[in-house]
């Protein structure tokens, strides 16, 4: 019945398959739109039909978030899989929300920039889902975010509504910014069709110091870092966890590279300078399981003693104020209690601590937040019927 | 005329704060008349100039109490009318928020009242090495509150960014009263991203945790006269392509240089027909650099000076930063205007411009931020001759048809405000507005906060989100939307 409605649209509909499942729920059709027109047609069937949705990219973070209470229609982006306009001349570049993040990389290292965002996953990462889920990298510290490099988005609302806001002018200040509210929304305000960022120059040259200290050391070294005026782009802890030493890596970017990064070398007092990413950088290795802890920069030192002996590994940015956790080994056994017990050590001194993917139930995956009400009202405006990625996110929105 | 719910919501608001903190003295509420934008006027119902956020987020809930609108002003520098009061309105003004609460350089930021000048966060670490990034040329005056609901740029955001993007986390009242925190640490959907930029219609911040920038090592500023406009803008286009990201680069043409050497003296090199600026900062090793490609970049300047101190960077900036009252050196009257067009659109646009002047018989100095494509060409005309207004105004207007046209922006950094709600529509479709004015109705679905400002249309909300059932009176008689 549900393909029925579907086809009408004319956009292609197939019957999900196992390898459809979103956090265990197996939606009854997979939609496969090549436009932002056919985006609008089939919510629009769905709307009509009461029918829930949950958009996809590349699929890699679908299983983060809560499982959704109901998806009847699995959203496949895949086919609005082309760079709209690389206006090379404005350092812009507008993207249907299915190109992969390494092909966008690659189309616009053609011309000599890029869109200063990593991604944690190697390949098959979408522009839509990197934006939805707004994950961050190790350059965040320089460029910042998801939501610091989006200028204009196009997005599709539940009723099948078309809306943009922004531009494809870096400087821009008419009207709301949606695209800084659909930038971590998790699909659950509707669809992000295309995403217009502003670019840089790629580097004329890379550096990498690496060094290995104890945990103690880490954040006052951090901490001169990131008040250095050499200006490093990114600096990453790399961490088994418990008594393991922690390799600490800057990197450097742009003219005179190498001597920068031996200035900082030397500021440092040990370590290696080398043109090459240590393997992991910027990685998620496995995210079955996966907590991401935000916190003030300054508190580094706190944040490694709470994770000391959890049994888990820390990956990330001390001088951005964000790491991910991952287990070592065997999953932990008591995880709520683990979640909750790092909570009540870093909310005093600052620091957020979101289940970002674990196979649980029963788990607080978000933790307290003074503006959930607000959000609450969001959603109930964007998505009155809860018909989009239900009860995937915080709050259960 | 007696407003009754205006008069019982003032005895409410005297309940609530001092005695001097509420102004109904006609001749005190004129003074809050208008902001920077002067063609737009209204007298405040009543002032009040509250010292916390609870006698704000008081304020606030008296207004819902009584249905009465109300407007936050800072300090009033705002150029799109956005902090224009309502005559049946309360004027919150946060002047008296001046206190810098913590300075916390270990993490880089500042939590700072919404009063407090946007310099004066900068003056507070400056001699720790740090500042705070967005720079409005008004920022000896305008407030850190005004910058968060203007999302206020300045010269250096081409390499920085804007206020959004150095906002950590904002204390608001909500449009019903309530104090909630919005921090760029938690999850969630970033309402906060949302809220800057918002023009008073979402709330208004009470804290503002801003994030602080180190001292860049070297900051060196070129001054390159050319012949031409062509040729700078020429210039402009290689630097870019070159792969540098200057912190700024401005441009003025020989009518805007005339201005400000009438004004200011700033000696800018005789017979320009355009000057660039550029400023270069960054590690010492990479300005340097950047700077040797920039001279051969600039080869064809008949002129290029450049200064490595404040004092001399300052000489540079001198005329730039004086443009907009400069002109009235040589005109009477003018309008500033504001817009964007991509980058690589403004040859065609500058002479798109020098048309419609020529056409209309009204001079345009252009100023403007030539890295980013926003455009502040100022329209100049002579208010005493009768007709030069209403041509001058078009001619205003026409020069945003050109910045659409174009794939750019009505307002780059000014705001939409009360002036520029009407060309919205034509930037945006009627489903844009109505998207974006869902956001309002999460957050206001009274339609008190500052109201008027952005849309140009006011929209119901509805009373309970859902499905709906039945069409509302005042759209079936056609006097209002529903969505």
């Amino acid at each position: 019945m549900e393909l029925d409605g579907l086809e009408k649209t004319g956009v292609t509909v197939r019957q999900a398959g196992p390898d459809d499942v979103v956090g265990g729920v197996r939606p009854g059709v997979v939609a496969l739109p090549e436009s932002v027109e056919e985006i609008s047609a089939v919510l629009r069937a769905c709307a009509g039909a009461g029918l829930a949705v949950v958009p996809v990219g590349g699929g890699t973070k679908l299983h983060w978030g809560h499982p959704p209470e109901r998806c009847d229609v699995l959203l496949d982006l895949c086919c609005l899989n082309e760079v709209v306009e690389h206006a090379a001349g404005d350092l812009v570049v507008k993207t249907q929300a299915g190109v992969t993040m390494d092909a966008l990389a690659d189309a616009l290292a053609e011309q000599g920039q890029e869109l200063a965002l990593d991604v944690p996953f190697a390949e098959g990462a979408t522009v839509g889902g990197t934006l939805a889920a707004a994950t961050a990298g190790p350059r965040a510290f320089r460029y910042g975010t998801a939501r610091d490099l989006l200028i204009g988005i196009t997005v599709v609302l539940p009723d099948g509504t078309v809306a943009r806001s922004g531009g494809r002018v870096v400087k821009n200040v008419a009207g709301y910014d949606l695209g800084k509210l659909f930038t971590g929304s998790y699909g659950t305000l509707g669809v992000i069709a295309e995403a217009t960022f502003r670019l840089h120059p790629l580097p004329a040259d890379r550096r990498y110091v690496v060094t290995e200290l104890v945990r103690q050391q880490v954040q006052e070294v951090a901490a001169m870092l990131a008040a250095s005026q050499a200006e490093p782009s990114a600096v990453e802890l790399d961490w088994p966890g418990g008594d393991a030493p922690i390799t600490l890596v800057v990197l450097v970017e742009g003219s005179a590279a190498g001597q920068r990064a031996e200035a900082l070398r030397g500021a440092m007092g040990a370590g290696t300078v080398t043109d090459e990413a240590p393997a992991w950088w910027g990685l998620i290795a496995d995210d079955e399981l996966l907590i991401e802890l935000r916190f003030p920069p300054a508190r580094t030192s706190e944040v490694l003693a709470a994770v000391r002996d959890t049994g888990l590994s820390l990956r990330g940015s001390p001088v951005a104020g964000r790491v991910w956790l991952q287990p070592t080994a065997e999953p932990p056994a008591d995880f709520a209690g683990l979640v909750s017990g790092l909570r009540e050590r870093l909310t005093p001194v600052g620091g957020r601590v979101t289940v970002l993917a674990a196979p649980y139930e029963g788990v607080d995956r978000w933790g307290p937040v003074s503006a959930l009400p607000l959000m609450r009202r969001v959603k109930e405006r964007f998505d009155p019927e809860r018909r989009m990625s239900p009860g995937r996110f915080i709050g259960g929105i | 005329m007696v407003d009754k719910p205006l008069d019982e919501l003032t005895a409410a608001l005297r309940a609530l704060l001092p005695a001097d903190s509420v102004i109904t003295d006609p001749v005190r509420l004129r003074t809050y008349e208008c902001d920077g934008l002067t063609y737009h006027r209204a007298t405040p119902g009543v002032v009040v100039l509250p010292e916390t956020a609870e006698q704000i987020a008081g304020v606030v809930r008296a207004c819902n109490d009584f249905g009465v609108p109300f407007v936050a002003r800072g300090s009033g520098t705002g150029l799109s009318g956005g902090a224009l009061p309502r005559q049946d309105g309360v004027l919150i003004v946060t002047s008296k928020m001046r206190r810098v609460l913590e300075i916390d350089l270990p993490n880089r930021r500042a939590v700072v009242e919404p009063g407090v000048t946007n310099l004066a966060i900068t003056e507070a670490v400056r001699d720790q090495g740090y500042y705070y990034a967005p720079d409005p040329s008004s920022q000896q005056v305008c407030s850190i509150g005004g910058n968060v609901a203007e999302n206020s740029g300045g010269a250096h955001c081409l390499k920085y960014g804007f206020t959004v993007n150095h906002i950590e986390a904002c204390e608001i009242v909500t449009p019903d009263g309530d104090l909630v925190t919005l921090d760029r640490m938690d999850p969630g959907y970033d309402l906060l991203g949302a809220f800057i930029g918002s023009e008073g219609t979402l709330g208004i911040a009470t804290k503002i945790t801003v994030r602080l920038s180190r001292t860049p090592e070297a900051v060196t500023t070129v001054l390159a006269a050319f012949e031409s406009i062509e040729q700078g803008g020429q210039a402009v286009s290689a630097i870019v392509g070159v792969g540098i990201v200057p912190a700024a680069i401005e441009m003025m043409d020989a009518l805007a240089i005339e201005a400000a050497e009438a004004a200011v003296a700033c000696s800018y090199p005789e017979g320009a027909g355009a000057v660039l600026i550029v400023e270069l900062d960054g590690p010492e090793r990479e300005v340097v650099r950047q700077f040797a490609r920039l001279q051969q970049i600039c080869s064809g300047a008949f002129e290029l000076r450049t200064a490595d101190d404040p004092a001399e960077r300052a000489a540079i900036w001198k005329g730039r930063k004086s443009a907009f009252a400069a002109v009235g050196r040589i005109s009477p009257a003018y309008i500033v205007q504001d817009g964007v067009v991509p980058r690589t659109s403004l040859p065609k646009v500058l002479a798109a411009i020098d048309r419609l002047s020529e056409e209309y018989g009204i001079r345009v100095a252009n100023v403007f931020h030539a890295g980013d494509g926003n455009l502040h060409p100022l329209v100049l005309f002579d208010d005493a001759e009768s007709g030069a207004g209403e041509r001058a105004e078009t001619v205003s207007g026409a020069i945003l048809d050109l910045c659409i046209e174009h794939g750019g922006s009505i307002t780059g950094e000014h705001g939409v405000g009360v002036d520029k709600a009407k060309y919205m529509p034509r930037m945006f479709s009627a489903d844009d507005l109505d998207t974006m004015q869902l956001v309002r109705c999460a957050f206001d679905p009274k339609g008190l906060s500052n109201p008027g400002k952005v849309f140009p249309t006011p929209r119901l909300c509805g009373e309970v989100p859902g499905v709906r059932k039945g069409v509302h009176p005042l759209v079936a008689s056609g006097q209002a939307e529903q969505f």
